[in-house]
């Protein structure tokens, strides 16, 4: 497992991925939270970070859509599955491998936007003042919420050996996992039913937990999902068997 | 045994790719798979290797059945799949090094470096895979499948699409490799079974048609054998009637195929028959009989029974 994360990791820097990856988030956190006057927190007159953990599940949804839709779709296509599938390792360490070599990379882009943080907690007033338990919060949800994109993407790149699919396929999902069983909640014959179909969606838990509230339920919610999709993965790896 | 295959039978939908195939492999054999292409070989060895399974039969390697040992038989094959798949964007020793670490080798850099020099890729191991040619690159191939030391090996068209040096260097290696391994290899280029292997398998329609050592089989198109006759005069046909033994002509007015059984001494009645009508014949030789002509003869003859 080790050595396919590592494997994975690497050909996303030699591949250029992960700068380009990294300099695309950033600079359009950047550039909405701090410079196009709309958004940016220097303007709200509030010292939160709500904008960035606001538009970052969005940016997402592609970003990670991009990292992950070359994991299986390219070994499919070039015929290193086959390679990679006769050697001694499991499916779910090859699975595992690659997912965590994805996570890797969005956590790695994550972490430089505590320079933010650093940045609000000073312009507070009086200084250090910010709702320190929120952002913490924040950061797991996003975390979280990553962690489940990824799966989506990973599995996703297994259904198809075109990355271009496998790309459209992340994006809708992932999009339809986080906002759409909101939006579905807004349906009238939907709305009438006793139960919450928002439960369903990652904004719901991940808006719970930005509060700085970190409940089981969320984070049940966040691990089942996660596992859901690495296990559909695992069925499409095993379909060859069929 | 190395290999040992019973009843294989692989079905997609409701077609039979390969279709009750039974044979078995010693030690220390280089055994040839041969057949048109959609054969079966490909899927034979996707079974073997553990890629997938079959719809019946069992197949085992080095005595592990391919569906209840699979992870066990993958550290025993070294495999070089069709099309020699590789990550083109890696350089050839990062690669061999990713590979060295899936099989957790103890004494990594010296398998990695004997393998280098063993597949003449010495020069080249500094490279992207993507820059070599494809000589080269099937050389990476042969070296990833060789880097564990396996007791196996199975190499689908090992030689497929290299120019002719290439292809002399790569035979030369897998004939060294299988005097200590088992080596199963598909090819349809029969120039290779005749180079390396002891024994070949002709496989068509899913089905084996020959299993034979090489050097029997090729004395085995029958007893027949064919002349290839040229008289400077116009000759008749019915000059070949004459003679006992010939059991077919062809062609005219002065070239001829004749198609004679093996012991019946036919040159020399040509000669002296020849003489007798005071014929003068420029060229009289007997066509050797090749593995051509034997896999010609096996696979199409299969095809409308």
């Amino acid at each position: 497992m080790l050595t396919i994360l590592k494997k994975e990791f690497r050909s996303f820097l030699s591949l250029l991925i992960a700068y380009v990856v990294m300099i695309v988030f950033l600079l359009i956190t950047g550039l909405i939270c701090w410079v196009f006057p709309d958004t940016s927190i220097l303007n709200t007159g509030y010292a939160n970070m709500d904008i960035l953990f606001n538009i970052a599940p969005w940016i997402f949804i592609f970003l990670v859509s991009a990292i992950t839709m070359r994991s299986f779709a390219e070994e499919r296509k070039n015929g290193t599955f086959e390679t990679l599938t006769t050697k001694p390792i499991t499916d779910f360490d090859i699975i595992l491998g690659k997912y965590l070599a994805c996570l890797l990379l969005v956590t790695l882009t994550i972490i430089p936007t505590l320079i933010y943080y650093l940045a609000v907690s000073k312009l507070g007033s009086p200084q250090g003042n910010i709702d320190s338990g929120a952002v913490i919060g924040s950061y797991i949800g996003l975390l979280f919420l990553a962690a489940i994109y990824v799966a989506i993407g990973i599995f996703s790149s297994s259904i198809t050996d075109n990355q271009i699919i496998a790309f459209i396929v992340s994006m809708f999902l992932c999009f339809f996992f986080y906002s759409g069983f909101e939006m579905l909640r807004h349906i009238t014959f939907i709305q009438d039913s006793p139960f919450g179909i928002d439960w369903l969606g990652i904004s719901y838990h991940y808006k719970n937990i930005s509060f700085g509230r970190i409940d089981t339920r969320d984070i049940v919610y966040f691990i089942s999902m996660i596992s859901l999709f690495i296990f559909l993965t695992k069925m499409m790896f095993s379909s060859r068997k069929w | 045994m190395s290999i040992s295959v019973q009843n294989l039978t692989k079905r997609y939908k409701t077609q039979a790719a390969i279709d009750q195939i039974s044979f078995e492999i010693k030690k220390g054999q280089v055994v040839g798979f041969l057949g048109p292409n959609g054969a079966g070989k490909s899927t034979t060895m996707k079974i073997l290797t553990c890629f997938m399974p079959q719809t019946e039969g069992i197949a085992k390697i080095a005595g592990y059945n391919t569906l209840t040992h699979s992870i066990e038989i993958r550290r025993e094959i070294g495999y070089l799949p069709e099309h020699n798949p590789l990550y083109l964007d890696m350089f050839v020793l990062e690669y061999l090094s990713f590979v060295a670490n899936i099989f957790s080798l103890k004494n990594k850099r010296q398998q990695i470096d004997n393998c280098i020099e063993l597949t003449g890729l010495t020069l080249e191991r500094k490279k992207k895979i993507g820059q070599l040619s494809k000589g080269y690159r099937q050389r990476v191939g042969l070296a990833q499948a060789l880097l564990h030391n396996p007791s196996v090996l199975i190499l689908d068209e090992p030689t497929s699409g290299l120019d002719p040096n290439q292809v002399t260097e790569i035979r030369k290696l897998i004939r060294n490799l299988g005097e200590e391994k088992t080596v199963l290899l598909s090819t349809h280029q029969l120039q290779d079974v005749e180079a390396i292997c002891d024994r070949t398998i002709i496989i068509n329609h899913g089905k084996i048609v020959a299993d034979k050592f090489t050097v029997d089989l090729k004395s085995d198109l029958g007893d027949n054998i064919l002349i290839e006759i040229e008289f400077i005069e116009q000759v008749k046909l019915n000059f070949f009637e004459k003679i006992d033994g010939i059991l077919k002509t062809e062609g005219g007015p002065n070239n001829f195929t004749i198609n004679a059984t093996k012991d019946a001494n036919i040159q020399a009645k040509l000669w002296e028959e020849a003489v007798k009508n005071k014929l003068t014949i420029t060229k009289l030789n007997q066509k050797t009989t090749s593995l051509e002509d034997v896999f010609k003869n096996l696979t199409t003859n299969a095809n409308n029974p």
